[in-house]
């Protein structure tokens, strides 16, 4: 069992936990994920890890709930435990691997969407750390939704918060701002955008016309999550990889986002039905005839 | 007493019935079935069938026992050579094994060792008699990655040596494709697989679940850091192979890999678990081993029509005939000489049909096997809701990777020696499907079982 620490809500529907996991908290670098499965009989859900501490053998993990597994993790608190937490999986972003002084060369741009921003947090605070000053941009739906503002602005260079609706920081999309900074003249090497598929494909379409390298984080249906189901396969440029042992970091310039948004939509009703089920117990299915049952 | 010259027929579920459940197929022998059948054995001297079981179970020995009714006797026998007799009496391909060098396979059908073997297992199961833990402990630690059939199996022999053995799983359950992989239907999970675990438990061996060498921690540094004095490798087959075809991508193509572990580790087909499968209407499944026979009749069960595609003939199945025999009587299609060319998609990527060519063979290829060649002109398309993709795997580098100077060889399997296990890295030995690619069961036990004697002699001698 992987003792809870700590569990938070830190905006509406996203969720914070620290994790002790100590063989995990000591090889973990920034880019890697973890999979988590609450109890015997939930799903082995996949998460980029958000943040670490060696010394105390800890993970920290942010979600956001889709589905009745996820629903599940909210329900814990600190005291209670995951059944099981493995990793890291899946490769360390290159930031943290390449040579320090080649990528102290670059100038970096951040692009976060929604809960985008946890995995986003451990790049930029590893960059900080080796004494490189990124540049973020933050964006959330509203005011309401915006995460780890606080954290972020200790450890980037300039900090560029939107929102959707103008809640908060300034009014627009992500990809606007992307616009926006390259209109003011800023100049980027390398943009890395993490945050839902549909975000990432229009970020990439955006720095492709400016000419940015970028690299994204892909989130794709998984099993196991060491490379022995195939389930979260992709296409980059015209090769088939595997997320969870070639990613899951990829050149955001050679994914084909829209199959990936189809395949994600492969489990959409069961994980509806699942999800009804646990808030509703066995009243969902009252005979309506439309959803013939759970499975 | 019936004919001496055949095998006293062993109980199933009736086809129709066993097509809708995830029940055992197998009902096994009864006490009265199983010394009856044993009494047909004429305990060869020079046994034949011992040669042919990879860990050497002393065969004539046990059928002796379970004769007289000593059926613990028997079980003490078996445990001797084999850690795990409730799983291989089940799904070792004895036909080709011990029951094929069968003296009376001469004259007449060979002695059902398999389910004697299962019968002693499942006798000594029922009746609580577990294996016992070595007295003495050398307090030497060794450190098996992989709790698969080899892992077990090497961990096992080394605890009843007296080594203090810990075995390291990625997965959340231990049990490795005895759990993902064989469907309930073949290999009961709790009932037969835990307790086999259970049992290697038992002689004093840890596991350690959720822990994926080369990842939570290394090979060097379990040695360096940790105080292992040698290392097994077990990590068992790999990355799934697909075809290369268009249409690949598209909703509802899968690995046998993906639709058996969703189903048998995450029990998909369970309403009570969380995990997610397709349920298909009609269901291809592209491939002709046990693999494929297994996803196959998994899909039957979940409520599908299901077509095996095989580019060669019936002769050339690689699946053991048993389980192509039980595939048939349940109601698995064969398309034989049969090869996808494309996947066919809707306008939401999801499977809509397989445009297949027919085949037929011509020359011997460097397999033996005569080549299936591509029939010009007959390609033809059929409908189908989903496609399973089984033509088995690549090696994961997870391991080699990342272990200093464990050598592979070009196909990315570990270099062993066959005889030890030994690898090119000192104190570091494997064996199994990470050493020979997608192989059986009890050849990756045997590979467990040298290596267990390979470690002890280096250990012994350091």
């Amino acid at each position: 069992m992987y003792s809870i620490l700590k569990a938070e809500a830190l905006a509406s529907n996203i969720y914070l936990m620290v994790v002790k996991a100590p063989r995990v908290a000591k090889h973990c670098l920034p880019g890697q994920f973890v999979i988590v499965k609450a109890d015997e009989v939930g799903e082995r859900i996949p998460l980029t890890i958000c943040d670490y501490d060696r010394e105390e053998g800890t993970i920290t993990i942010v979600f956001q709930p889709v589905g009745a597994s996820t629903e599940k993790f909210t329900r814990l608190k600190a005291g209670d435990a995951f059944e099981d937490f493995v990793g890291p999986l899946g490769r360390p972003s290159e930031l943290c691997t390449e040579d320090l002084e080649e990528v102290k060369k670059k100038r970096i741009l951040f692009v976060a969407g929604g809960v985008g921003t946890a995995p986003v947090y451990p790049q930029v605070k590893w960059l900080h750390e080796h004494g490189i000053a990124a540049d973020a941009i933050v964006g959330a739906k509203s005011k309401d939704f915006l995460i780890l503002e606080k954290e972020m602005e200790a450890v980037c260079g300039n900090l560029y918060v939107t929102t959707d609706d103008g809640s908060y920081g300034r009014h627009g999309m992500v990809t606007k701002v992307i616009e926006d900074l390259a209109a003011e003249g800023k100049q980027y090497d390398l943009a890395v955008a993490i945050g839902p598929m549909i975000m990432m494909k229009f970020c990439c379409l955006t720095t492709k016309k400016l000419g940015i390298p970028t690299v994204v984080s892909m989130n794709p249906i998984m099993v196991d999550g060491t490379g022995m189901c195939g389930a979260c396969r992709l296409m980059v440029g015209d090769e088939v990889k595997f997320a969870c042992v070639d990613g899951p970091e990829f050149d955001g310039h050679l994914i084909d986002f829209d199959a990936c948004m189809k395949r994600q939509q492969l489990y959409k009703t069961q994980e509806g039905r699942a999800l009804l089920k646990l808030r509703e117990g066995d009243t969902h299915h009252g005979g309506c005839g439309n959803c013939g049952g759970d499975k | 007493m019936g004919d001496v010259l055949k095998k006293v027929p062993v109980r199933e579920q009736d086809p129709k019935v066993r097509a809708t459940n995830f029940e055992e197929v197998c009902l096994g022998y009864n006490k009265e079935e199983a010394m009856e059948e044993s009494a047909r054995c004429i305990n060869c001297k020079n046994a034949k069938c011992v040669q042919g079981c990879p860990v050497n179970i002393n065969i004539p020995g046990f059928i002796h026992e379970v004769k007289e009714g000593n059926f613990e006797e028997a079980y003490k026998v078996i445990s001797e050579s084999s850690a795990l007799p409730a799983i291989c009496g089940r799904v070792c391909p004895q036909e080709s094994q011990c029951e094929g060098k069968c003296i009376r396979g001469i004259k007449g059908e060979p002695i059902s060792i398999g389910k004697l073997e299962r019968f002693v297992a499942d006798w000594a199961r029922e009746n609580g008699i577990k294996p016992e833990a070595p007295k003495e402990k050398n307090g030497k630690k060794v450190a098996v990655i992989g709790s698969g059939p080899s892992g077990l199996t090497c961990a096992g022999d080394l605890a009843k040596l007296g080594y203090d053995v810990t075995i390291f799983e990625a997965l959340h359950k231990a049990g490795g494709v005895l759990v993902y992989g064989i469907p309930e239907f073949r290999l009961p999970k709790d009932k037969v697989v835990a307790a086999e675990v259970e049992n290697v438990k038992a002689l004093g061996v840890k596991i350690e679940t959720n822990v994926i060498i080369g990842k939570s921690v290394t090979i060097d540094e379990l040695m360096d850091e940790e105080g292992f004095e040698a290392v097994f490798i077990g990590s068992g087959a790999g990355l799934p192979m697909f075809m290369g075809i268009p249409g690949e991508q598209a909703n509802g193509v899968f690995s046998a890999n993906e639709y058996l572990t969703r189903n048998n580790l995450m029990h998909a087909f369970d309403e009570n678990y969380d995990t997610p499968i397709v349920h298909g209407k009609k269901v291809a499944v592209v491939g002709g081993g046990n693999v494929a026979m297994d996803a196959a009749r998994t899909a039957l069960r979940l409520g599908a029509e299901v077509h095996i595609v095989y580019r060669r003939s019936e002769a050339e199945l690689p699946a053991r005939v048993e389980e192509v025999h039980h595939a048939k009587e349940e109601g698995v299609i064969f398309d034989l000489l049969t090869n996808p060319k494309e996947i066919l998609v809707d306008e939401n990527d999801c499977v809509k049909g397989m445009r297949v060519i027919k085949m037929e063979l011509g020359e011997p290829d460097a397999s033996g096997r005569r080549r299936p060649v591509e029939i010009p002109g007959s390609e033809y398309e059929i409908e189908v809701d989903t496609v399973i993709m089984s033509l088995g795997t690549s090696p994961n580098p997870l391991i080699s990777s990342t272990t200093v100077g464990l050598d592979v060889n070009r196909r990315k399997c570990i270099i062993a020696d066959e005889e030890t296990g030994k690898t090119s890295k000192e104190g570091v030995y494997a064996g199994g499907d990470a050493v020979t690619g997608a192989a059986t069961v009890i050849l990756a036990m045997g590979a467990g079982k040298a290596a267990a004697k390979g470690i002890h002699e280096f250990l012994s001698n350091k």
